[in-house]
């Protein structure tokens, strides 16, 4: 905005939605113009699951490969594929301390 | 010709420059010269932006204005005629909603006969005097009530204690606060207490105990003793001025840990606001001074009517140029009702609701009941639980379902509505017969004080804009603690 200035609080928000409208707020990392991005979720992660070791396994991997389980849903953009932990299943993953050791005993979920 | 209509805002100025109040977003924007003229001229007549571009060509860039044309599109202060902007979709708050203030009236007795009390005159809405709720609230209902509070409230709560006159009973008082300070501890929350009195009963060791003790102080006071004892008067009809002016002196001198302020109810034959404040101020000390127009039925002697919301728009408006020229230099001034306004104007706040209550903030009454809010403690119409049985969330659900400014299409052509919502439940109750109305007896009065906040407003982000700042730190502040 160059003929409007924000003064209050919700003047700046207005102004920055109305940018990231226009700009957009999420991008492709290679989408044209090329500018520095910050890319988002599991591209940052260095967790296992995408990758394998060096011998074309995941048994060398640093991190367990059941961690994704969380990584994903927890850290990442994955809201399909695990139950809903807000609303319905809070408690899907109770019994379930250590992911590696123990996802045999996460709870199946059924939609309701 | 797809032509550029105004959308809704309220225009203003201050310091010589031009803003609009844009609604209902609550956004304030400055406007350079060309924006103003293009709002002018859209203002006048619809019109496309190919005719503004010409009828501007003479004074300003076409690139400009049609810059000026995108911006202000942008921000919805004008648009297409033939497309209006979506309405704003009506969303209830989620649930449950934490509690941040609770007020406890912890008796509904009072030791003074004000003539215009809400609570004993003629518009009361419980019979506080042969109704079926106890006179004294109990230390077990007062300590009821601290559980309740603390498992409906996040991490900071607040508790208000209120009355009748407060004080008398103090005993609960006392011990309600030791009780809620160990229990906050217990469960790892903090308690904030605060109280409001008419000061007859301030001996020294009660004042010691409020100071020992942190509490925060209002009192309620009309002003230099002639106003004081028109209506704030003992059951035998005698002023309570000279009663009350050397205790609340003594309290000032004493209590020094947190702001005393004085709330003043504004009365048809009351209405001397300036000198008021200058009496509260100067003679006594008090940090800070609000004022509230008087809530009755339109057919009282001492009701304000239209002519007296006039006057009294003049004198508030005299006293926030006051404040706009002792914040602009950096200097304290106490009119608390324009920097409570420019708190909301600043963040922007567009309410769904005029106030929390029902919502963060709640009434109990002596016998544990909890109404929407203190006015209506005790009242079973206004009821939306217990402090024993918790709130009832079926009826907290159907009271903001029929209280939201969704519901109220008086106000939907009102741009004041971001910050009025309708005003006080209580006000409307008495007025009309329901809290679902809004206060359409005092619209006029409403859009004239928000102006001339949003006109303070303006002029302190031209001259300090540090001060207001200060609001958004305060806030960070706050949030740090949570």
């Amino acid at each position: 905005m160059t003929h409007l200035k924000s003064i209050n609080r919700k003047a700046h928000r207005v102004t920055e939605y109305v940018r990231a409208e226009k700009e957009g707020d999420v991008v492709a990392l290679q989408q044209p113009p090329a500018q520095p991005h910050i890319p988002l979720g599991c591209s940052l992660a260095f967790s296992p699951g995408w990758e394998a070791d060096s011998t074309g396994g995941t048994a060398g991997l640093c991190q367990p490969v059941e961690r994704d389980i969380f990584d994903c849903h927890l850290g990442c953009f994955w809201p399909a594929h695990v139950p809903d932990q807000l609303n319905h299943a809070p408690s899907w993953t109770a019994k379930c301390a250590a992911a590696q050791k123990d996802w045999r005993k996460l709870d199946l979920v059924f939609p309701g | 010709m797809i032509a550029l209509v105004l959308r809704e805002f309220h225009q203003f100025q201050a310091s010589g420059r031009q803003f609009l109040y844009l609604v209902p977003s609550a956004a304030v924007f400055e406007l350079d010269p060309i924006a103003g003229a293009v709002i002018r001229l859209v203002g006048d007549a619809p019109r496309s932006e190919d005719a503004i571009v010409a009828a501007l060509a003479d004074r300003f860039p076409e690139a400009d204005v049609r810059a000026v044309a995108a911006e202000l599109r942008d921000v919805r202060a004008i648009g297409y005629e033939h497309r209006p902007d979506p309405e704003s979709p009506k969303f209830l708050p989620m649930m449950p909603f934490p509690l941040t203030t609770m007020v406890l009236n912890v008796t509904n007795q009072c030791n003074l006969a004000c003539t215009y009390c809400y609570e004993y005159g003629e518009d009361k809405i419980v019979d506080t005097e042969h109704g079926k709720q106890s006179k004294f609230m109990s230390e077990t209902t007062a300590r009821e009530s601290v559980e309740f509070l603390l498992k409906e409230a996040g991490q900071i709560a607040h508790m208000t204690f209120f009355g009748g006159e407060t004080l008398l009973n103090f005993p609960v008082l006392k011990t309600t606060v030791a009780y809620a300070r160990k229990r906050a501890a217990e469960v790892g929350k903090t308690v904030d207490f605060s109280l409001t009195t008419n000061a007859t009963l301030l001996q020294p060791e009660i004042i010691e105990f409020l100071a020992e003790n942190d509490i925060g102080v209002t009192i309620s006071m009309d002003g230099p003793k002639e106003l004081q004892n028109k209506f704030r008067v003992f059951h035998n009809g005698s002023g309570s001025y000279d009663m009350v002016a050397p205790k609340i002196k003594e309290l000032l001198k004493r209590h020094r840990s947190r702001p005393i302020g004085a709330r003043v109810t504004l009365t048809s034959e009351t209405l001397d606001v300036t000198r008021i404040y200058r009496h509260l101020t100067e003679e006594f000390g008090f940090w800070e001074v609000g004022f509230a127009p008087v809530t009755t039925s339109p057919n009282q002697q001492y009701a304000i009517s239209d002519g007296g919301f006039d006057r009294m728009l003049g004198q508030f408006r005299e006293l926030a140029y006051e404040f706009r020229e002792h914040v602009a230099a950096n200097k304290h001034h106490g009119f608390s009702n324009i920097k409570d306004t420019l708190e909301e104007i600043h963040k922007g706040v567009s309410k769904a609701y005029p106030c929390g209550a029902g919502l963060g903030l709640m009434g109990v009454s002596t016998d544990g009941d909890v109404a929407v809010c203190h006015r209506f403690a005790g009242s079973d119409a206004h009821k939306l639980g217990t402090v024993k049985d918790g709130i009832d969330r079926a009826v907290q659900q159907e009271f903001l379902e029929h209280h939201h400014i969704a519901d109220k299409t008086d106000c939907h052509t009102c741009w004041a509505r971001p910050l009025c919502a309708g005003g006080c439940y209580h006000e409307a109750h008495v007025r009309y017969g329901t809290t679902r109305r809004p206060n359409l007896h005092y619209c006029e009065w409403i859009r004239g004080w928000t102006d001339t906040c949003l006109e303070v407003y303006g002029e302190l982000s031209v001259r300090n804009p540090e001060f207001l700042a200060r609001f958004d730190r305060d806030e960070a502040k706050a949030e740090a603690v949570l």
